[in-house]
Parts: structure tokens; sequence; C-alpha cells
């Protein structure tokens, strides 16, 4: 329980750091929103006109006046409103927001049915020809940037061969299978490593010699014995990645134009619309200390060594 | 001679760093390696195909594409290099620091560390360059301010350890000054685990810049820099599918040397962990 209360204290410092440093940031950056903003909406600009918008904005008051209300604000769930879209912060994060969480979890999908197999087909066969083609593979990936497999996908899938749509402006079943395959090799370069390192030190316990001497069969053991034990180690890698999705990966969601939470975030940046960015990192924070405080409540769940006060 | 013994035992380290070196001299030398000006166009040769006279085609503006590529390699290594040696070395000085002393100063700048730790760097860093406006400073600055603190707390711990050995205790009862400890006997032992990091981080680092670039937060244009030319490729994938293929490929083959060449230091540099 002490535990608990130290990582919220803890989340809860992250969360005040990071959005004081991007407050901090949008405050010191070349550019006036004011002029921006007028500038958008095609009126003539005088200083008068400029002085009396950032009056309205209230970015005419001192920092820390500023920081101290916008504080206010979010803890009563209004971040302000977006110069450029003319409308509440929080509703255009949650709009965008349905297509990253989609695409997540779509991705998340995509990943665990390619490396799950893959990685365990690797270890099972160590040093043999699968287990080196499953290596390369996960060697490529990582050393690809996702948004250029994103690109050749696009090419090779959208352009030449016609089977899916090079751009999605709204949330499409078909428009979702590139981003998220995209993201799940990417991820599954990651993966596959990890579940043949989990499952080959898995395959030398005791209890596989036990149940292998039993007479059970290999496959029985692989998925009844060896599984259970081998996805834990993988929660906290999952946690992350579910963390990095939701916070939307940018530049896959740009190379698709997928409607989610890190065009918006892109958008918002090149608009100057600095109302919006802070409610971005502020948002990316929160989903991100969030989805790890989970991660480790989840761990005294599932392993009940660490739940007993033992090497916690 | 100890040193080129350690190519001898590990050939493919050997294989790797002839290859780390064959990117370096590309990256110095791109200037007289590229065929044609990297920034100079010809208006009466946009987009052309791949052919003997542009061997990997021209651009919107007539530019050649293979020179642009060959002097990227420049712009890439550059920042790349610049952001990890900032990262290893102000996050060194701090993990020392605090790893020794451990004063106050040093406690606010671990917390500042386990902040950073406990966010994704990359949206942080996008805000960063972005707010502050791309360019190639702010680009390295923001990736720093992310990036230290792995650095930092990794240095930390270690030290730490170190602190409490005897050869400490008898080195500060026998007098020894605290800076010739901190040089001698303390940065001696981080220092192989600073440049494995660090040498494993280059390929991550990379790809990081490249992304940055290519949303548009990064090198600006004319620069010659494969996420920038990437970015631009992109507008034109159904007509010159060449511009978006090739500074793809060059990044991942770049990126794949750095991984590979990180990898075998690793195995060279601290044998315990084994692959």
């Amino acid at each position: 329980m002490k535990r608990i209360l130290g990582r919220i204290a803890q989340t809860l410092v992250t969360l005040i750091g990071v959005s004081f440093l991007t407050f901090c940031l949008t405050y010191l950056a070349p550019g006036d929103p004011a002029m921006m903003l007028l500038e958008a909406s095609d009126t003539i600009v005088s200083q008068e006109t400029i002085d009396k918008t950032r009056h309205e904005l209230g970015l005419d008051r001192p920092f820390l006046v500023q920081y101290a209300s916008w504080v206010g604000g979010v803890v009563t769930g209004d971040m302000g409103i977006s110069y450029s879209a003319k409308k509440p912060v929080t509703t255009k994060l949650l709009e965008g927001f349905a297509g990253t969480l989609c695409l997540a979890f779509v991705s998340i999908a995509f990943m665990l049915i390619l490396s799950l197999p893959l990685g365990i087909w690797s270890a099972t066969h160590r040093n043999r020809w699968p287990d080196y083609l499953v290596r390369i593979f996960s060697f490529v990936g990582v050393s690809m940037p996702t948004f250029w497999i994103g690109l050749l996908f696009l090419y090779v899938f959208g352009l030449k061969l016609g089977l899916f749509p090079i751009a999605s402006s709204s949330v499409t079943a078909k428009g979702i299978v590139l981003p998220a395959a995209t993201l799940a090799i990417y991820m599954s370069s990651k993966y596959m490593r990890q579940v043949r390192t989990v499952v080959l030190e898995e395959l030398h316990q005791d209890y596989v010699v036990g149940a292998r001497a039993r007479g059970l069969s290999e496959r029985r053991i692989l998925w009844f014995h060896i599984m259970p034990n081998a996805v834990l180690p993988l929660i906290t890698l999952l946690g992350m990645s579910i963390g990095w999705l939701l916070g939307g990966v940018a530049v896959i969601e740009m190379v698709f134009s997928w409607p989610g939470i890190g065009n918006t975030a892109v958008h918002a940046i090149l608009m100057r619309d600095y109302p919006l960015i802070e409610g971005f990192v502020l948002w990316v924070a929160i989903i991100y200390t969030l989805i790890n405080l989970l991660v480790d409540l989840s761990y005294a769940k599932f392993d009940p060594r660490l739940g007993k006060g033992g090497r916690a | 001679m100890k040193f080129f013994a350690v190519f001898r035992e590990n050939k493919l380290f050997g294989l790797y760093t002839v290859l780390v070196l064959l990117v370096l001299f590309v990256a110095i030398f791109g200037g007289a390696l590229a065929p044609q000006d990297p920034y100079v166009g010809n208006m009466k040769q946009v987009f052309q195909s791949p052919s003997a006279e542009h061997l990997l085609g021209t651009d919107k503006l007539g530019r050649d594409t293979l020179s642009r590529i060959i002097c990227g390699t420049q712009v890439s290594l550059f920042m790349t290099i610049c952001v990890v040696a900032l990262m290893s070395i102000l996050g060194a000085v701090i993990g020392i620091a605090s790893g020794y002393f451990g004063g106050r100063i040093e406690m606010v700048l671990m917390r500042i560390a386990d902040m950073m730790l406990s966010f994704p760097g990359v949206v942080l860093a996008i805000a960063i360059a972005g707010i502050l406006g791309g360019n190639v400073i702010n680009t390295i600055a923001a990736l720093f301010v992310v990036g230290w603190a792995k650095y930092a707390r990794l240095v930390r711990s270690l030290v730490i350890k170190i602190r409490q050995q005897d050869y400490i205790a008898a080195a500060r009862l026998s007098g020894t000054k605290t800076h010739r400890i901190l040089l001698r006997h303390i940065l001696p032992n981080v220092l192989p685990i600073i440049v494995i990091t660090g040498a494993m981080d280059i390929g991550t680092m990379m790809m990081e810049i490249a992304g940055l670039s290519f949303l548009g937060f990064g090198a600006q244009p004319p620069t010659p820099e494969w996420g920038l030319m990437l970015n631009e490729g992109r507008q034109y994938i159904q007509t010159a599918p060449w511009l978006m293929v090739y500074p793809g490929i060059a990044i991942f083959l770049v990126v794949a040397i750095f991984n590979l060449w990180g990898d075998s230091l690793r195995d060279v540099l601290d044998p315990r962990k084994d692959g």
C-alpha cells in the first residue's frame, strides 16, 4: 500500500514537471499565437487588435499566473480552447484519441499474432534455420525507420496493388490495415527476440524436464506449461508499447493521414496552437504513467511472490 | 600489439569497424565523392528516373538524388554524434557527481531524470523541436534534453556500487585527492559501460533524428538530410518512387552497420554478457 502511494506521488511529480516544462517552452517559443490566430482568420491586423486578442487569451499576464490558471482549469477538466480549431482542447484530444485507440489495439493484435508463434518457433529451433530467419527478420526490422516501412507499404499495397486506401480521413476497417501492420512489424522485431529469450529460459527449467518425463506432448508443455510463465516478463514491455502507441505515433499517423492524436499534435505544433500542445503532452504523460502504474499492480496480481511482500 | 589483437580475435568486430570507418569516410569526404552538387538543381531535369547520368534519379528541383544521399551522411552522422556525445558525457558527469557526492542539487537532478524516464521521450522531443522551430541545433537539443537521464541513472547506479569497494576506501585513507579518485578509479570502471551504451544508441538516435526531420521538425530544406528527403519524396510517391526508396535504404544501411558494430563492441568490451 505504501509502495502504491509512493508511486502515485511520483506520478503527480512527473505530470507537474512535464506540463511545466512544456508551458515554459511555449512561453519562450518564437512566434506570437495571437498574431497567428488573427492571420489565420484573415482579419486586418493592427497592433490594437493584437493587444486586444492577447488580452482575451490571457497572454499578457505574468508567466506563473498563466500556468496556475491553466493548472486550475485542468483539474476541473478544462484544458482551454484550441486556437486553431476554436474548440475545447479536451474535445479535440478525444476526437483524435478514438483513432489512436483503434490503431493501438489492432496493431498490438497484429504484433502478437506475428511475434508469439515466430518467437516460439525460433526458440524451439535454436541455431537452426528457423531461428536464423527470425533473427535476421528482427534485426532488419529494428534497423528500419518505421515511417519508411510505412511508405514502402503505402507504395506496394496502396498504389501498386491497390488493395488498401492510401489515406484515411476517417477510421475505417480497410484503412487501419496498413498503419497497424507497419507498427506491428516494427514492434514484432523487438518482441520476437523477447519471446525467444523468455521461452529459451523456461525450456531449461526443471518443471519442463519433469513434464517431459511424465510423457506429456511437446505441444502441451509449450502451451500449457511454458506460455503462462513466459507471458509475465512480456507484460512490462506490453505496457510500455501501449503507452507509446496511445501517445499517438505521429510519424505513422502522418504517413497514412490517419486521424489520430499524433496527427492532431503535429498540426497543433505547426499552427502554434499552444493550449492544444500543452493538452497533448499532459495527456500523453497521464496515459503513460497510468499504464505503468497498472503494469506494476498487475505484476503483484499475476505473480503471487511479489504481492505478499516477498521480493518487492 | 594489443590493439590489433582485439581485431584478430574478433573478426566480426573488425569487419564492422571497417564498415563504420567507411561510413565515416563518406561523411567526411562526401562533398568530394558526390558526382554532382547536392544543392544545385537543373530545372530541365526534374523527376528523372534513375539513369546512367543520374544513378538514383533526380528530385523536384532536378537535384541528383545520389549526391544528396552521399552528402546527407555528413548531416545525419554529425547530428547523431553530437546527440550521443552530449548525452553520454553530461549524463556521465551528472551520474558520477550524484553517485559519489550525492548532494542536494544532484538529488534534484535525479528526480528530474526519473521524470524524464517515466515519459515517452519521443513525444517530448517532438514538442521541444517543434515549438522551438525546426533546425539542426534545436533537434540536437531536444534529443539531448530527453536522452541524458538514461545515462545519468546508469552511471549513478554503477558509481554507488564502486564507491563501496575497498580500493576506494584505501585510496581515500592514503590521502588521494578526490579528483584523482574520480579520474583514476571511478571513471575507468564506468567508461566501458558508457561507451557500450553510447555505441548502441547511435542507430536509435539516427532514426529518431530522421523521424523528426520527416515530420518537419528537424533539418530544414534545402539541407540534404535523409528524413527530410523522405518527407519531400512522400509527396511524389506516385510519379517518382525512387525519391522515397533510396534515402530510406541509406538510413537502413547506416543504422544497421552501427547496430551491428554496437552489439559486437559490447561483446568485446564486456565479455561477461553473452548475446
